[in-house]
């Protein structure tokens, strides 16, 4: 979902850095406060991961491929901010060292992944607790649904991105994003939830850090 | 071990880096809407090319080339997020 220069118009791209600098701003902010010791490797190692993770696509349909975007695990494991750090990082390298998404889409790039798309598996990982709980299977249904809804929303975002810098029109562009990453999101959604299945087998401690707890 | 556990993690990042070359080749989801919808010609080429695609460029065998730019990238990615937690950790001046 990198989007490459060239995709976008200037003023989008511009509106794009400014709303995720802003958030990133924020995001380091929330951090510096509340980041224990524990993160500090934690959010190397989930960086490390995801992007290690990125490189792997997997065939979907019809010769398309997606990949891990890794905002929703991001959060679970760290919190939203953090989380937005996280995708952030693996977002710059992508951008700075391997051209893999544009420099003047960076900012796009990070508001629709590092920001919406972290938020939103978050919000729904978070917002499913109080119906589902906290059991094995809740977990990993609710993990499932919040990887699924951070590729999707953020596809829809970047979809109405290149709609607004006239790429394509609305009316095509959203439902192609839209349904082309729904697939996409059932990928994330199993990655998500392996992740998790692991690190609860292994490591449950880490999913209790902040995924659990009250602090956002 | 116990103190160093992120370790495992990294080597786990690491070894997926391994694998690389058996990702799939097939343009995801955006580049596919874009050939579909024909925009795709409006991308631009970035000023600059490093590491372009994760080959990394002067070696000779491309799953090789695909596979040293993973971990060069997962390294770095790794450095980038720790660093940037340390700095931030410090920075908070009170226990966590």
């Amino acid at each position: 979902m990198h989007i490459p220069d060239g995709f976008l118009d200037t003023a989008t791209s511009v509106a794009g850095w400014v709303i995720s600098a802003g958030g990133v701003a924020v995001a380091v902010r929330q951090v510096n406060k509340t980041l224990n010791e524990r993160d500090v490797p934690l959010l190397g190692v989930s960086a490390a991961f995801i992007f290690a993770a990125q490189m792997m696509n997997f065939t979907i349909a019809g010769g398309t491929s997606g990949h891990l975007l890794g905002g929703a695990l991001a959060a679970i494991l760290l919190g939203p901010w953090a989380g937005t750090l996280v995708i952030t990082c693996v977002l710059a390298v992508q951008a700075l060292l391997f051209q893999d998404g544009g420099l003047l889409a960076l900012g796009a790039n990070i508001l629709n992944m590092a920001l919406l798309g972290v938020w939103s598996g978050w919000l729904t990982y978070a917002g499913f607790r109080r119906l589902l709980g906290e059991k094995s299977w809740a977990v990993f249904l609710r993990g499932f649904a919040a990887g699924w809804v951070s590729v999707v929303l953020a596809a829809l975002l970047a979809a109405v991105e290149l709609g607004l810098s006239g790429a394509s029109p609305w009316g095509v562009v959203v439902p192609a994003m839209g349904g082309v990453h729904a697939l996409i999101g059932i990928g994330e959604g199993l990655i998500t939830v392996a992740v998790l299945a692991f690190l609860r087998a292994t490591r449950p401690d880490l999913l209790t850090l902040h995924g659990s707890a009250s602090k956002a | 071990m116990k103190k160093r556990w992120w370790i495992v993690g990294l080597l786990i990042a690491l070894l997926i880096t391994l694998f690389s070359p058996l990702a799939s080749p097939h343009p995801d989801g955006l580049e596919r809407v874009a050939e579909d919808q024909g925009f795709i010609d409006r991308a631009q080429d970035a000023p600059y090319q490093l590491i372009p695609d994760y080959v990394f460029p002067g070696v000779a065998n491309e799953a090789v080339a695909t596979i040293v730019a993973g971990l060069v990238g997962t390294l770095l990615t790794f450095g980038v997020g720790y660093g940037l937690a340390w700095v931030l950790r410090r920075r908070a001046g009170t226990a966590g």
